[in-house]
C-alpha cells in the first residue's frame, strides 16, 4: 500500500480549503469525511441547497450561503473524497484506521490535517435527556440537511451566536418560537473587545441584524434566565426557569439548547497530540505552531479544531495548512509557502479578531459548567454531578480515576458530551484550575466499530 | 510528619487491599498514592479472580492463589458491609477454553503437572466437553473443543473493587503525590510524596512499576519489567455469558471485555491495530455472535512480572524495615492480601513458606 | 415533531417499527423519524429511560438503533433508503448471577 501525501479527516470548511490548496499545489489528497456530502456541520447540505433545494436559502440566510464557493473550489480540484467515512484511529506514525461500507482498513499518510470542526457544547440541565430537548445546533442540522423545522411550539435556551441565528431562521421560516430565553451575556466583559470586533468586519452588524430580527418577530425573550428546567413524563412538556426573580413555566413540544461551540479535540486527544486548556473559550485545544503543526512530526489540525474561529477563519486556516503541507513534502520552499499564505494569514488573523468579544459577550453560565448535584451530567451512563462529586471526596484525583469509579465517559460517546463538564465539576471540588486537573485519556476507537469489522481489518 | 506505623507506597489494588488489611487489624497507615495520571494496571486490568493454570513450577504460589480464591468471599461480604460497594465478585467457577486437540491436551497435561505438583493437597479443575459446555455456555463457535473448569474461579469488577478499597480506607489513602524518595532515619524510613515527608518503622513497597525506582534507592535491583496487555471492550449487551472465561468476560454492566495481549514494549502502554485485530479475530471465534457487538474501547495496561511471572514477597537486602510486594494478580491476590499478607506485616515476619517468593530464586544457577 | 419546509420530491419510504414513514433522499435515518409524531429511538442501556437523537452531528450516540438487522448504528449519520428497515431499541436485558453453578457444570 502506498501513502498518499496528505490525509485530511473531516469535510468542513478547514478540511476542503486545505484539500484544494493541497491538490493545486500538487500533492496527492483524500478528505475522509462521515458524512455524505461535503460542508462540515455549518456548510451541511450545501450542495443540495445550492442546487434542487434552493427555496431553503431564504431561510438559511447569507452567512450559509457562503460555503457554496468553498465546496466549488474542492470539487474543482484533484483531491480524492471518501464521504461516509469513519475514521476510528490515527496513529502517530500517521497510519489511520478507516471504516467505509462496514470494511475496515488502515491507510497511510505522508501527513494527516486533523480538521473535525467544533462541537456544542454541553448543557447539562434537569431533564435534559427527555426526548424532545436537543442542542440547538441539530435542529438546525436538520434544517440545513432536510429543510425540517420543529412542528410545534419550541423554546430556545442558552446563548451565543448560534442560538439567535437558528432563532432567525426560525423566525423566517415561520415557526412557533414559545421563547427565547437567554442564559446571560456578559456586555460590560465584552466592551473592552468591542473595537477588535469591529476591526473583524461584519460581526457586530451581523450579529445585531439576527437579534434585531427576532425581536422585530414579537419573539417573547427573557434575560438572565435561571434555573433551567426540562420537565416531563418521558417526553418534554414544558420549560422551567427563573428570570427577574420570576419563576415561569411555558409548556413546548421541543427545547434547542445550546452555549456555544468548542474545538471537537477527540481524535488528535486519542493520538494524543498535546492539548492545553484555553481560558477564554473554556475548552481544550491542540497546542500547534504558526502553521498548525502539533507536536507530533506530520500531524497538523486547522479550523474550529484548533480552537473556535468560525467558518471564514477555518477556510484561511485551511488554505494555510494546505501550504504548509506542500512545504513539508518539499513542493515548495518556505520563502514560497510564506509568499503564497501571506494572504491567508492576514485574513485569518484578521477573523480571529472578533473571538475575544464573542468569547467575552456570551460566557457560559457556572450552573452550566458546573451542575447541582442531582443533574445528570454523563448520559450515556447516566451518573449526576453528585455522583462526580462524591467520587471526588473519597479521593478521586481527576477525570481518569473518576471515571473509573462512576463510568463517566465509558459510554459510547467517549465524554464527548460530559468531558468537559466532569473536568469542570472536578476542578471546582478541588479548587484547581481545570488546566490543572486535566481531561478524560482519550482511547480508540474513537468511533465504535463492530469485533467483526475489526477482526477484518486490512 | 505523621504517627503511622505503616507506610504503604502505591494505592493500587496491591497497595491498597494492603493497607485496608493493616487498617482493619488497627494498624495506623498511610497509603501513598500518585495522582489521576499513573501506569495503573489496576485500572487496565481485566477482573478475574483467577485460580486454574497458576504455580506450575512454584507450589507456594498455587497454594497462594487458591488460598486467595478461598478467602475472597469473606473479603468481599466485609468489605461490602464496609463501604457499601458491591464490587460483584461473583464465583461460579471459570473455563479456560480450548481451541483445538493439540490446545486441549497441552491444558490437561498442565493441569495433570499442577495436580501431580500438589500432591495430597489435589487440584480441582477439569475437563468438560463440547456437548456439556453447549449447556453450561451457550454460543461457542467451532474451534472451541473443550473448557478447563475450575470452580475457585471468580470475577470482579477491578474499578469498583479500588474505589471500595479507597473508601474502606478513608483519610489513610492519600493521593496527588507519587513517592519520590525513600531513606533509612532514625526509628524506620521517611519517604517524600508529593511534597511530605512521611515516616514511619514500616514501609511496605506495593507501587507496581513504581517499585522499581524505590529499591534502586535502596540499592536493590528489583528484577521485574513491563509487559503490555491490550483489551478491548465493547458497549452494553444483553445478558448472554454467566461464566468469566480465560479471555472473555462480561461486566456486571453488560458489556464484554476481550484480551489479552502479551507484548514486550517497555513502558508503552498504548494500543496497536494489529494487536486490536486479533483480540477481536480471538473473540469471534470463541463466540461468532460477537461480531455485530461493538468496540467502544480499547486500551493497552502493563503487567508488573517477575522473570518466572510469580510474585515477590521479601524485605529489601539491608532493610529489614521494607518490605516489598510485587504481583501482576492484584485482582486475584487482592483477598489474601488484605485478610493474610497483611497479618504477617501486622507481625512483620513472613511465615516459613514465604521464603519462595523471594527474589533469590533467580541467584541460583541452573544445574548443567 | 419537526414537519417539512416543502414536501419532498421523489420520496422514499422506510420501516419503522413496522410502519411506513416517507423520507427525503439524503436524509439521515434520525431526520427521518423525528418527522413523525414520536421522536423515541431508543431505551437508555442505563435505566431504560426513553432517548430521542439530541446533537444530530454523530457527537451524543443518543440515536442508536437498529438499522436493516444491525443494531447500535448512528441514525443521525446513516441515509434513509427504500425498504430499510429501522427499529427503536429496548433496553439490552441486565445481566444477573449464576444461580447455582456447580449443579450447572454437574449436569
Amino acid at each position: 500500500m502506498s501513502a498518499i501525501d496528505l490525509a485530511i479527516v473531516g469535510a468542513g470548511p478547514a478540511g476542503l480549503a486545505a484539500a484544494a490548496t493541497a491538490a493545486e499545489l500538487g500533492l496527492s489528497v483524500t478528505v475522509f469525511d462521515e458524512n455524505t456530502a461535503p460542508g462540515g456541520q455549518i456548510y451541511r447540505g450545501i450542495e443540495a441547497v445550492a442546487g434542487p433545494r434552493a427555496r431553503d436559502l431564504a431561510v438559511l440566510g447569507p452567512a450559509y450561503a457562503a460555503g457554496k464557493a468553498v465546496v466549488e473550489r474542492f470539487r474543482a480540484s484533484k483531491a480524492g473524497y471518501s464521504p461516509a467515512t469513519t475514521v476510528w484511529l490515527v496513529q502517530k506514525d500517521r497510519r489511520l484506521g478507516i471504516l467505509r461500507d462496514g470494511k475496515a482498513s488502515m491507510v497511510e499518510a505522508r501527513r494527516v490535517l486533523i480538521a473535525t470542526g467544533a462541537l456544542e457544547r454541553p448543557v447539562p440541565i434537569p431533564g435534559w435527556t427527555l426526548p424532545g430537548v436537543m442542542l440547538a445546533g441539530a435542529a438546525q442540522s436538520l434544517l440545513k440537511a432536510s429543510g425540517m423545522v420543529p412542528a410545534g411550539p419550541v423554546v430556545l435556551a442558552g446563548n451565543g451566536p448560534l442560538l439567535w441565528q437558528l432563532a432567525a431562521q426560525f423566525v423566517a421560516a415561520g415557526v412557533n418560537i414559545a421563547a427565547l430565553l437567554e442564559t446571560g451575556s456578559a456586555y460590560k466583559a465584552a466592551l473592552p473587545h468591542l473595537p477588535a470586533v469591529v476591526l473583524a468586519g461584519g460581526y457586530l452588524a451581523k450579529g445585531l441584524g439576527l437579534i434585531a430580527s427576532v425581536r422585530k418577530a414579537g419573539v417573547p425573550i427573557r434575560r438572565s434566565v435561571e434555573g433551567l428546567r426540562a420537565v416531563g413524563k418521558g417526553r418534554l412538556q414544558a420549560v422551567e426557569f427563573t428570570a427577574g426573580g420570576r419563576a415561569e413555566r411555558i409548556p413546548a413540544e421541543l427545547l434547542c439548547l445550546h452555549q456555544g461551540v468548542v474545538a471537537n479535540a477527540q481524535l488528535g486527544m486519542a493520538i494524543p497530540l498535546k492539548h492545553e486548556w484555553v481560558e477564554a473559550q473554556r475548552c481544550w485545544r491542540p497546542v500547534l505552531d504558526a502553521w498548525g503543526n502539533s507536536d507530533v512530526e506530520g500531524i497538523a489540525v486547522a479550523g474550529d479544531g484548533a480552537g473556535i474561529g468560525g467558518a471564514d477563519a477555518a477556510v484561511h486556516a485551511g488554505r494555510i495548512a494546505g501550504f504548509e503541507a506542500a512545504r513539508a513534502l518539499g513542493r515548495i520552499d518556505a520563502a514560497a509557502r510564506d509568499a503564497r499564505a501571506a494572504g491567508d494569514v492576514a485574513a485569518w488573523r484578521r477573523h480571529l479578531r472578533a473571538r475575544p468579544f464573542l468569547d467575552a459577550l456570551y460566557p457560559p453560565a457556572r450552573a452550566l459548567r458546573v451542575p447541582a448535584d442531582d443533574v445528570m451530567v454523563c448520559r450515556c451512563e447516566e451518573v449526576t454531578a453528585g455522583q462526580v462529586r462524591e467520587a471526588v471526596r473519597q479521593g478521586g484525583t481527576g477525570p481518569n480515576q473518576v471515571k473509573s469509579f462512576t463510568r463517566t465517559g465509558m459510554g459510547p460517546c467517549q465524554g464527548r458530551m460530559c468531558g468537559l463538564t466532569i473536568s469542570e465539576i472536578i476542578a471546582d471540588a478541588l479548587g484547581k484550575p481545570v488546566a490543572a486537573v486535566g481531561t478524560y485519556r482519550i482511547r480508540p476507537p474513537i468511533k465504535p466499530l463492530t469485533v467483526g469489522e475489526l477482526a477484518a481489518l486490512e | 510528619m505523621s504517627d503511622a506505623e505503616y507506610i504503604v507506597v502505591g494505592g493500587g489494588l496491591v497497595g491498597s487491599a494492603i493497607g485496608y488489611g493493616l487498617l482493619r487489624r488497627g494498624r495506623r497507615v498511610v497509603v501513598l498514592d500518585e495522582g489521576d495520571v499513573a501506569l495503573r494496571a489496576s485500572r487496565g486490568n481485566f477482573g478475574l479472580v483467577w485460580v486454574q493454570g497458576k504455580g506450575l513450577g512454584m507450589p507456594a504460589y498455587a497454594d497462594w492463589a487458591r488460598l486467595s480464591a478461598d478467602v475472597w468471599p469473606e473479603f468481599y461480604t466485609e468489605l461490602t458491609q464496609r463501604t457499601g460497594i458491591d464490587v460483584n465478585y461473583r464465583k461460579p467457577g471459570g473455563f479456560q477454553l480450548c481451541m483445538g486437540e493439540a490446545d486441549l491436551a497441552e491444558r490437561v497435561k498442565s493441569i495433570d503437572q499442577l495436580r501431580a505438583q500438589q500432591g495430597a493437597k489435589g487440584y480441582d479443575c477439569e475437563v468438560v466437553d463440547r456437548r456439556r459446555l453447549d449447556n453450561i455456555v451457550p454460543g461457542l463457535g467451532p474451534d472451541i473443543v473443550a473448557g478447563m473448569y475450575c470452580p475457585h474461579d471468580g470475577h470482579v469488577s477491578p474499578l469498583r473493587l479500588l474505589k471500595a478499597l479507597h473508601k474502606a480506607l478513608g483519610n489513610a489513602y492519600r493521593p496527588n503525590g507519587a513517592a519520590t524518595a525513600i531513606r533509612a532515619v532514625a526509628g524506620g524510613y521517611s519517604v517524600d510524596a508529593g511534597g511530605i515527608t512521611h515516616a514511619a518503622p514500616r514501609v511496605v513497597l506495593a507501587a507496581g512499576l513504581g517499585n522499581l525506582p524505590m529499591c534502586a534507592m535502596l540499592g536493590f535491583k528489583l528484577p521485574v519489567r513491563p509487559q503490555r496487555g491490550q483489551i478491548l471492550v465493547t458497549e452494553r449487551l444483553p445478558a448472554f455469558l454467566d461464566y468469566p472465561l480465560s479471555g472473555v468476560r462480561q461486566t456486571e454492566e453488560g458489556s464484554v471485555m476481550m484480551g489479552s495481549s502479551r507484548e514486550e514494549v517497555g513502558y508503552d502502554n498504548g494500543t496497536t491495530p494489529e494487536t486490536m485485530r486479533s483480540i477481536a479475530a480471538n473473540g469471534i471465534r470463541v463466540f461468532p455472535k460477537l461480531q455485530h457487538a461493538r468496540v467502544v474501547r480499547a486500551w493497552g495496561a502493563l503487567r508488573i512480572l517477575a522473570p518466572d511471572e510469580f510474585p515477590i514477597y521479601q524485605t529489601v537486602p539491608g532493610h529489614d524495615g521494607v518490605m516489598v510486594a510485587t504481583c501482576h494478580s492484584g485482582v486475584s491476590l487482592a483477598g489474601a492480601h488484605a485478610l493474610r499478607f497483611a497479618g504477617h506485616l501486622a507481625d512483620w515476619r513472613l511465615p516459613e513458606h514465604f521464603s519462595a517468593f523471594h527474589s533469590r530464586r533467580f541467584d541460583v544457577p541452573k544445574t548443567a | 415533531m419537526f414537519r417539512r419546509l416543502h414536501e419532498p420530491a421523489n420520496a422514499v419510504t422506510i420501516q419503522i417499527d413496522g410502519s411506513p414513514v416517507r423520507a427525503a433522499p439524503g436524509d439521515s435515518v434520525a431526520a427521518a423519524l423525528l418527522a413523525t409524531g414520536n421522536p423515541v429511538c431508543r431505551q437508555s442501556p442505563a435505566s431504560g429511560a426513553d432517548r430521542a437523537p439530541f446533537c444530530m452531528i454523530g457527537a451524543c450516540f443518543e440515536c442508536l438503533m437498529e438499522i436493516d438487522g444491525v443494531p447500535n448504528r448512528q441514525a443521525c449519520l446513516v441515509p434513509v433508503r427504500e425498504g430499510m428497515q429501522v427499529r427503536r431499541q429496548a433496553r439490552p436485558t441486565p445481566v444477573g448471577a449464576v444461580a447455582s453453578p456447580a449443579d450447572k457444570v454437574a449436569s
